[in-house]
């Protein structure tokens, strides 16, 4: 099945046509109601009629995660505030938020992109589904909802946390589809393994994402659960969940094109790559009002096709990711900077401490531990003080990033140094 | 009269105790008495040594953490009650005992070691009581 398949299957010279279109509104709108785009575009010496096409997208200024918190919180919303509808925000990279903002058409378009998702991944209007992802400001959970509920699915909002009751409704109410994390489904795989239960749900879909998984894991999770498992893109800069989702092919994720036009650029260059390159996803959002981004570095590495694909889709694909451009980590779906760590404990005195990240998966749930460098400064020779700071530590760094997190406290000098600079993070996490 | 102790942070992890008492060895240093206290991931080492400052500064710069602390050794005689009746001094005036080890027992009485909130209150009410304070020339301290 195919959600708007005026859409996802038009020509790609139709296709062409529509987004030079929308691109150029677009330029128009942020270089009159956005003064940082004007400014930046004034700076290149760029005026909105120099761009008349999607062949024109180089011309245009980058965007970057930097640029979101220099204008904290509303100063790239290219709408008055009152019409802004909702607002959503990530964990950027120092202490502040990533906010954005939606206007009821943005939270529309948002909708019908995560239903031409569900509906490549075979969910319907007959469908339960249990939304998993955790609701809140971040835009899983309200994301999955909203196109979950465009296609008309029953919908259970189940967010994150009590997987006991997960699996119970799982079962009493015959739910047949699920939106959450691919770590969290085999977590919850292994609940119903533990109670004995995997043959008495009616599960056959499962849409994963916010976080890197491998075909490994996917394979896994299918034959845990006798499902089908659909691998779904998305960030909150561009939108959230539902810029890209793969189908039942499972041969790269199709972009949804008429709204983000994708590039591959070099991290190096920033010149454009070729199709099947391996660069950086940069997007332009080209329908959105509340927040519409020109050239966003999403730092994500991945390759593009433009091949229309088996299951009759003109909508170009992009690869599994093959990591980041920046030292960004996903953590049980939240996005994590080592630099956000540091920020925290340079609270805790005037100079940071050394300190380590270990990210590891247990049981299929990611854990941080942080280990801390015991420095003159912090140390005492009362154990009772030094667990009072490693809970202070572990305080402090959970407010700051949004996680738990275990805090271990280490000798001076054991954590490694490459070249005089210590090294930050250990992923310990098989993605297999 | 206050003692230096020195405090070692480790890890608890095989070979590290060896590794400290090695930097105290190689800098001709001798022990007079230890206690280890363990928890699940570090441990503390607190020592009374010959020569607390060389020690302090060989571990330094062999990449430890450490730090010399003010404690209190006090002399018992080895008699029913007589720790008992010390702390209860000691709890009257409101002191908290931080820790405590043995330092040495001989035939006829024995020594101990250790930290409370406020060691100088402590040291006025044993010295009242009459309570005997071990000099640190008398267990072996030398001046640096």
């Amino acid at each position: 099945m195919i959600w708007n398949e005026t859409k996802e299957c038009m020509s790609r010279d139709e296709m062409h046509v529509l987004q030079s279109a929308r691109l150029i509104k677009t330029v128009d709108r942020v270089y009159h109601n956005v003064p940082f785009y004007r400014r930046k575009m004034q700076n290149i010496g760029i005026e909105p009629g120099d761009i008349r096409g999607v062949e024109d997208l180089p011309k245009l200024p980058f965007t970057t995660k930097a640029d979101l918190r220099d204008n904290y919180p509303f100063g790239l919303f290219a709408v008055p505030q009152s019409e802004i509808v909702r607002i959503h925000a990530s964990s950027g990279t120092t202490g502040k938020a990533t906010v954005v903002g939606y206007t009821r058409r943005d939270l529309e378009i948002w909708s019908e992109c995560v239903a031409r998702a569900l509906t490549m991944a075979g969910v319907s209007r007959e469908d339960i589904i249990q939304v998993a992802y955790g609701y809140g400001l971040f835009t899983g959970g309200l994301g999955a909802h909203g196109g979950a509920e465009k296609l008309g699915a029953t919908v259970v909002p189940m967010s994150t946390g009590n997987t006991k009751k997960l699996t119970t409704m799982m079962v009493d109410f015959g739910v047949t589809a699920i939106a959450c994390t691919p770590s969290y489904l085999l977590h919850i795989a292994e609940t119903l393994e533990e109670n004995g239960e995997v043959d008495n749900i009616k599960l056959k879909t499962a849409v994963c994402g916010a976080e890197p998984w491998t075909e490994n894991m996917r394979r896994q999770i299918e034959e845990r659960l006798h499902i089908h498992a659909h691998d779904i893109y998305g960030l909150s800069e561009i939108m959230g969940p539902g810029v890209a989702c793969d189908c039942e092919y499972h041969t790269g994720l199709h972009v949804y094109d008429d709204h983000f036009l994708p590039e591959i650029i070099s991290p190096e260059t920033l010149e454009p790559v070729a199709d099947g390159e391996t660069g950086e996803l940069v997007f332009t959002t080209i329908t959105k009002e509340g927040l519409p981004l020109l050239r966003y570095r999403t730092r994500d590495l991945t390759s593009i096709t433009h091949e229309t694909c088996e299951c009759g889709r003109t909508l170009p694909r992009i690869s599994r990711f093959k990591g980041r451009s920046d030292d960004m980590l996903i953590i049980r779906g939240v996005n994590v900077f080592p630099s956000q760590i540091e920020a925290a404990l340079l609270e805790m005195g005037e100079t940071t401490p050394h300190y380590r990240m270990i990210v590891d998966r247990v049981n299929n749930l990611d854990t941080l531990e942080v280990q801390v460098e015991v420095g003159e400064k912090f140390f005492s020779d009362e154990i009772r003080e030094l667990e009072k700071l490693s809970k202070k530590i572990e305080h402090v760094i959970q407010q700051a990033i949004g996680l738990a997190v275990k805090v271990k406290l280490v000798e001076p000098k054991s954590i490694e140094r490459s070249m005089g600079k210590a090294v930050h993070v250990i992923d310990n996490r098989k993605l297999v | 009269m206050l003692i230096k102790q020195l405090s070692v942070f480790m890890e608890n992890r095989e070979g590290r105790l060896k590794d400290v008492l090695e930097v105290l060895k190689n800098n001709g240093v001798n022990i007079i008495s230890l206690s280890l206290a363990d928890t699940n991931e570090f441990g503390m080492l607190r020592l009374l040594v010959n020569k607390p400052e060389t020690a302090y500064d060989a571990l330094k710069r062999n990449g430890f953490s450490s730090r010399l602390t003010d404690v209190m050794a006090v002399k018992l005689s080895h008699k029913v009650g007589m720790l008992q009746e010390l702390l209860e001094a000691i709890c009257d005036e409101h002191i908290n005992v931080e820790y405590m080890y043995a330092l040495s027992t001989g035939k006829d009485d024995a020594s101990i070691v250790f930290k409370t909130s406020d060691l100088a209150l402590a040291e006025k009410v044993l010295r009242g009581k009459g309570v005997e304070i071990v000099k640190p020339e008398e267990i072996g301290l030398d001046f640096e």
